[in-house]
């Protein structure tokens, strides 16, 4: 079977901010960069449905998750320990078409939407990537990053951390044969139409509410250039003109 | 020992894959096999193609799940070429859902696939998110009964019709679809819920009102089968948030010959595969040489045959 839905040790799950947090789960499965596990790691006490997180690492042996938490299935998930049980269903979901991304390559988070990245920025082979990272106040993990890029810049929205605003204001995407980026739906959209503009190639990872994660329940539907598609299963990444 | 006949077609077991909830079994079949299911209930079809609802589609309450999908579907004819042949190989019984605006749409519907190879058409006459999902059919016993005979008339598949928990007398819906010529009834289809996103102050879906399924409506939906299986006498196939073996035997001992599994497919994907494992420790624990056997145990006024 090509997804797996298993029970699986967590191996490792450390606070990394206030909210953010690194969970290290024990599986075999080898998730490709943008794709995404639906995690569950409670019992009839928890909410009904698992929770999806995208792969911010996988190594063959253990896959890594970079969450931030938001509500009630989150706020669990961090309280797991290590050696405790998860349900995981995985791995989901078309990622980044990688091996077509070459030459000058821009990488570009908003918030949490880093944690993908980071294993796309990993991923990519042949290429000169810079990486742009937009945050709050604070940057985290970007030593997770930085082996692999040429550059890492950040934005933050107050200015505590490297340059005040919008990260989409630290480059120009016309000096660049790809753009990569995940993050919130206002940033993405505005990167994704500098990118058209200018005729470089942008892939946007969207983010939706959903139920099931595998393309049964339609919760996630898109309108994209080619009809309907679940954000799940035919996503969460997209060539930025199909969507936007 | 699980095997059961439903309107003459022949289940491997009990279990069904709730029509909404298993598209028309590709998904699924990528993280288990299928062919271990009852049977599999496509997605709700429309005779013509649908987007589906704008907006936010799904949103989870404490042991449930409310959607508004809108029954996004190719349409009849392109689930006839492109999805259908894959339901047929899948192993599991073939059930068509086919929901419709009006009359006419339902009859062309029907029209188109009674010639198809499956096994049952599920009639929906209880989607509550959109007009085409017939819900305005069966909200009463008359208009519903009249779908179900002009439907009967036309369609030479084992019928079975799937009623709205939202008809203020399902009973009465219930015994008219029997006397319309229905083979079989499944129940129920989604509450009618809402909800409200406090911070922008408005509802969370664009069209207000959606359908709230999941663990938190069992002991209604369980209610509803009860009542019904006390006054038809053909076949009910029971739904309504079942999550385990032990809530689908509750089902079966209320009446119901088969039951249906939707939204615990989505928080587990191998749920029916645990609830069919579960009915067979029950069958042995219970010394019971058939599953069949425990219908209606529990509903003394019961009016079906085992």
């Amino acid at each position: 079977m090509p997804v797996q839905s298993t029970r699986n040790k967590i191996l490792e799950n450390t606070q990394v901010t206030d909210t953010v947090y690194r969970m290290v789960v024990e599986t075999a499965t080898r998730p490709e960069p943008g794709q995404f596990y639906m995690l569950k790691g409670w019992g009839d006490e928890g909410p009904l449905l698992a929770r999806p997180i995208s792969v911010c690492d996988a190594d063959g042996r253990t896959v890594t998750f970079l969450y931030e938490v938001r509500g009630k299935g989150t706020r669990l998930l961090s309280k797991l320990r290590a050696g405790e049980q998860l349900e995981l269903t995985g791995p989901v979901g078309h990622g980044f078409a990688i091996e077509k991304v070459r030459g000058k390559v821009a990488v570009v988070t908003g918030g949490i939407g880093f944690a993908p990245m980071v294993y796309v920025a990993k991923s990519l082979k042949d290429c000169q990537v810079d990486f742009f990272a937009g945050f709050r106040d604070a940057s985290y993990q970007l030593e997770l990053v930085r082996p692999y890029v040429q550059r890492v810049a950040v934005a933050t929205d107050s200015g505590a951390e490297g340059q005040k605003g919008f990260v989409t204001d630290l480059f120009d995407p016309a000096g660049y044969d790809f753009v990569l980026t995940c993050g919130p739906q206002v940033m993405m959209e505005k990167l994704a139409k500098a990118c058209m503009a200018c005729g470089t190639t942008c892939y946007v990872s969207l983010e939706r509410h959903m139920a099931c994660g595998v393309g049964a329940c339609l919760g996630c539907t898109c309108q994209t250039t080619a009809g309907a598609k679940c954000v799940c299963k035919d996503g969460p990444v997209f060539l930025a003109q199909e969507v936007f | 020992m699980l095997a059961t006949e439903l309107c003459g077609v022949t289940l491997k077991n009990p279990v069904i894959a709730a029509s909404g909830t298993f598209g028309f079994g590709k998904e699924y079949a990528e993280i288990f096999d299928i062919s271990r299911l009852g049977g599999i209930s496509s997605k709700g079809l429309t005779l013509e193609p649908r987007f589906g609802n704008t907006g936010e589609r799904v949103y989870e309450t404490a042991s449930g799940l409310i959607n508004s999908i809108g029954l996004q579907n190719p349409g009849v004819e392109a689930f006839i070429k492109e999805d259908l042949p894959f339901m047929q190989k899948s192993g599991a019984a073939v059930i068509v859902n086919l929901g419709g605006h009006d009359l006419d749409s339902y009859l062309k519907g029907v029209e188109l696939l009674d010639s198809q190879d499956f096994d049952l058409l599920e009639l929906n006459i209880s989607c509550p998110n959109v007009k085409a999902g017939g819900m305005a059919f069966g909200m009463e016993p008359a208009t519903a009964g009249h779908v179900v005979k002009e439907v009967r008339a036309r369609c030479h598949k084992p019928l079975m019709v799937k009623l709205s928990p939202n008809a203020p007398d399902l009973v009465g819906v219930a015994l008219s679809c029997q006397q319309a010529g229905a083979d079989c009834l499944s129940l129920v289809n989604t509450f009618q819920g809402m909800a409200i996103d406090i911070y922008r102050q408005k509802p969370v879906f664009d069209n207000v009102f959606a359908g709230f399924s999941g663990p938190a409506i069992l002991p209604i939906a369980l209610r509803m089968v009860y009542q019904v299986c006390a006054a038809v006498e053909i076949p009910v196939v029971g739904l309504g948030g079942i999550a385990s073996a032990e809530d689908a035997i509750a089902f079966m001992m209320a009446g119901a010959r088969a039951v249906q599994v939707g939204t615990a497919t989505f928080a587990r994907p191998t749920a029916m595969l645990d609830i069919i494992s579960g009915m067979e420790d029950f069958c042995q624990q219970q010394k019971l040489a058939h599953i069949g056997d425990i219908v209606g145990a529990a509903n003394p006024s019961f009016r079906g045959r085992r």
